[in-house]
């Protein structure tokens, strides 16, 4: 269980309080008006915002103090997702080895994964050789190497079409998803929710609330969820 | 990001970098302080040296932005055939070692030389170079390219719409939009240039002299080396750091500018120009003051470089070693520096443009004479001031590229678990390529043509090429020293250009 305990996130006059868990194996959305903080919350499980009071946990170790590499958490970011000077092979091996040198049976693991995303044969090539959506597909490779249980998505999709957004979703959910690892996914369109995640979070007003299993959110929407969907 | 809340990099490299810095500019300046010889004041000569010091600096600075402003207007107006190339060869002087532009200035002003030669025909008396008309000479020659670059900057800054707009109004181009560009960029380019003059020891070493026309940095040369008086040549050193600190205090409070960048290839399109025939007199007056020195550099060169006595050779190899050695020093500080960031990194990039290479080169004669034979410690000592005296324009060069790396990167790096000498050795590097090989090829070429510290510390064993070579004019060896000057030049241009290209080869960044 990722648990958020009495975290408090600030910056200048933005103020986040979060108190929920998240369920292993689950993937959760995370929904609410932009500015609210969702990308602030993400970096703060992460390791990147350092928040003023309250722990992190996942299970009973504590996360708070640790560096990001220590984590047990992956990330996908808006955009920079891959070091465009080296090739897709290389940038997915860093989930494995960050010193890149990686043995023939952990190269071999690299196009096994580059295979499981649609992507067999274009590891020697540079990020720049590659469509928008197979640039999506190689950063996910790199999480699904990496092995970490907790994989967070800070709309990482959000440049692509609506048919390869829905494609990519549906790459999270059939590998990520299915291997059992706890996903938290920003999204601002209800219907990524709707498509690939079990419950959902609103973030609004300064707090982040409990998940709720999605079906029953959006058929009885609280309040702050009517405000942002409109 | 407001809070970095994780590290990637470590910070003692840039803390080691940083402190180096510190003891080659402030830590010798004290060594200096302490052993000035307040008690006996400044004599007749020292005030003279000042004198001539700032007189030349000035005249030197007013006369290359003067000429240099309807220079860069031509330009900025004019598209011709080798319009690019010449542009390009503006930025040359930069690397040119000082003591080779004085050879080629000597070919075509000196005693036998070009101008010399057709005044002998017409039945005039030979003019001199030497002196003060000489010194200012050769650092228009320097300078005035410079200059051009600078001003030519601020003509295409102005957005191509005011003059449509000018046009439209039937404004006057000059008032409405020249004249208050060149009020912003004239008084910083006059400035840099002064204290660029304030500071060229080679010109003054080989141009100057006696009693009339000695500078400050000469004076303390000729202290150190011949009458051997530390407390003077100090005291001395401390009078060249303080009207240094003067002119770059003056600089860095006027100063935007930055000449480095690209974007020189476009030609602003006009409606106002109606005779090109200026423009172009303009153009062919300042194109051949450049070029003719650099033709007798090469065309005198040639012949000599078969009567280079084999020491030259040795001298040759010496400078390459202490120019590589520069390079990678000065390099590696400014990568460390780059990554530790922030604003004391800002003021210890900038602290080495105010010193000497004369002044820092004193402090290191008079920390390390006590221990060892300053001639012993020669080589290294070159190396370490010329890798601090490149740092400002290296750290220019990259630290905006590491900037942008560790913003761009910079979470994606620490999230895959890169850090310290991976994160360095995979992303950074590679990032940085470009202007780390130009970084290197700069500093590379300003070590191999240096002709400062090195003469303060050298015996006949330890000389580079730029110090063999001035030996050779002093000994009247023209011939061998002008191959000396060729084989200077092509060295520096081409250490320069396989950094250069060495940078450039990763095409898919």
């Amino acid at each position: 269980m990722l648990i958020c305990d009495g975290l408090e996130l600030r910056q200048d006059d933005f103020e986040l309080r979060a108190d929920l868990q998240f369920v292993v194996g689950k993937v959760t959305g995370l929904i609410g008006p932009s500015g609210a903080g969702k990308s602030t919350f993400l970096s703060a499980i992460a390791g990147f915002f350092v928040p003023v009071s309250g722990r992190v946990l996942w299970d009973d170790m504590e996360l708070t103090r640790l560096s990001p590499s220590d984590r047990p958490v992956s990330m996908l970011f808006q955009d920079n997702n891959l070091f465009p000077h080296l090739t897709v092979a290389q940038n997915v091996g860093l989930g494995l080895r960050p010193s890149l040198r990686l043995s023939s049976t952990e190269a071999g693991r690299v196009e096994d994964v580059l295979e499981s995303v649609g992507l067999a044969g274009f590891g020697g090539r540079k990020p720049a050789a590659l469509s928008g959506g197979q640039q999506s597909r190689a950063a996910l490779a790199r999480v699904l190497l990496a092995d970490r249980p907790v994989v967070l998505l800070d709309e990482p999709f959000a440049a692509l079409g609506p048919r390869l957004k829905d494609e990519m979703l549906d790459l999270v959910k059939t590998t990520l998803a299915d291997q059992g690892r706890t996903v938290i996914m920003v999204t601002h369109d209800p219907n990524d929710a709707k498509r690939i995640a079990d419950d959902v979070a609103i973030v609004a007003d300064g707090t982040v609330s409990m998940p709720v299993a999605t079906n029953v959110l959006f058929d009885d929407p609280p309040p702050a969820l009517v405000a942002y969907l409109g | 990001m407001a809070q970095r809340a994780f590290t990637i990099s470590p910070r003692w490299p840039g803390a080691l970098s940083g402190a180096l810095v510190l003891v080659l500019t402030l830590g010798t300046l004290a060594a200096v302080a302490l052993r000035a010889d307040w008690a006996s004041g400044l004599s007749p000569a020292d005030w003279a040296a000042i004198r001539f010091t700032v007189t030349q600096a000035f005249v030197s600075a007013f006369i290359s932005v003067l000429c240099a402003i309807p220079v860069a207007r031509a330009l900025a107006r004019r598209r011709f055939r080798g319009r690019q190339a010449l542009i390009t060869l503006l930025g040359a002087p930069f690397l040119l070692p000082v003591i080779v532009a004085i050879v080629g200035l000597l070919a075509v002003f000196g005693r036998g030389g070009i101008v010399n030669v057709f005044l002998g025909v017409l039945g005039f008396d030979p003019i001199s170079i030497y002196g003060f008309h000489g010194v200012v000479l050769a650092h228009v020659f320097f300078n005035l390219p410079l200059a051009v670059r600078f001003i030519l900057q601020g003509w295409l800054a102005i957005p191509a719409e005011r003059f449509r707009l000018a046009a439209s109004l039937g404004a006057p181009v000059g008032r409405l939009l020249e004249i208050p560009m060149l009020r912003a960029i004239v008084p910083s380019t006059f400035l840099v240039i002064f204290l660029i003059c304030l500071t060229s020891f080679a010109v003054a070493l080989t141009l100057g002299g006696g009693p009339k026309s000695t500078t400050v940095e000469l004076a303390i040369y000729q202290a150190l080396r011949f009458d051997f008086d530390l407390g003077r040549a100090a005291l001395l050193a401390c009078i060249q750091f303080g009207l240094c600190v003067v002119a770059a205090v003056f600089a860095w409070r006027v100063t935007g500018t930055d000449a480095m960048g690209a974007g020189f290839d476009r030609v602003v399109a006009r409606w106002d120009l109606k005779r090109p025939l200026l423009d172009y007199v303009v153009i062919s007056a300042a194109a051949p003051f450049l070029l003719v020195p650099l033709g007798m550099v090469v065309l005198r060169g040639l012949p000599g470089l078969l009567l280079m006595p084999g020491t030259v050779w040795i001298a040759a190899l010496r400078s390459i070693l202490v120019a590589i050695g520069s390079a990678t020093l000065c390099c590696a500080m400014s990568v460390a520096l780059g990554l530790w960031g922030g604003r004391a990194v800002a003021v210890i990039g900038v602290l080495p443009l105010a010193a000497s290479g004369l002044v820092v080169g004193t402090g290191a004669f008079l920390i390390v004479y006590p221990f060892v034979s300053p001639s012993d410690v020669a080589l290294i000592v070159t190396m370490l001031v010329n890798a601090t005296l490149a740092l400002p324009f290296v750290l220019r060069a990259i630290g905006p590229a590491i900037a942008a790396v560790q913003d761009d990167f910079g979470r994606l790096g620490a999230s895959v678990g890169l850090s310290g000498w991976s994160w360095l050795r995979i992303v950074v590097l590679p990032r940085i390529r470009r202007p780390l090989g130009f970084g290197a090829g700069l500093s590379a070429a300003l070590s191999m043509g240096d002709l400062g510290v090195i003469t303060l510390f050298a015996g006949k064993s330890e000389e580079t090429l730029p110090l063999a070579m001035y030996r050779l004019m002093g000994a009247y060896r023209v011939d061998a020293a002008a191959g000396a000057a060729l084989l200077l030049l092509a060295l520096s241009l081409l250490i320069f250009w396989i950094c250069d290209q060495g940078g450039r080869s990763d095409v898919d960044l």
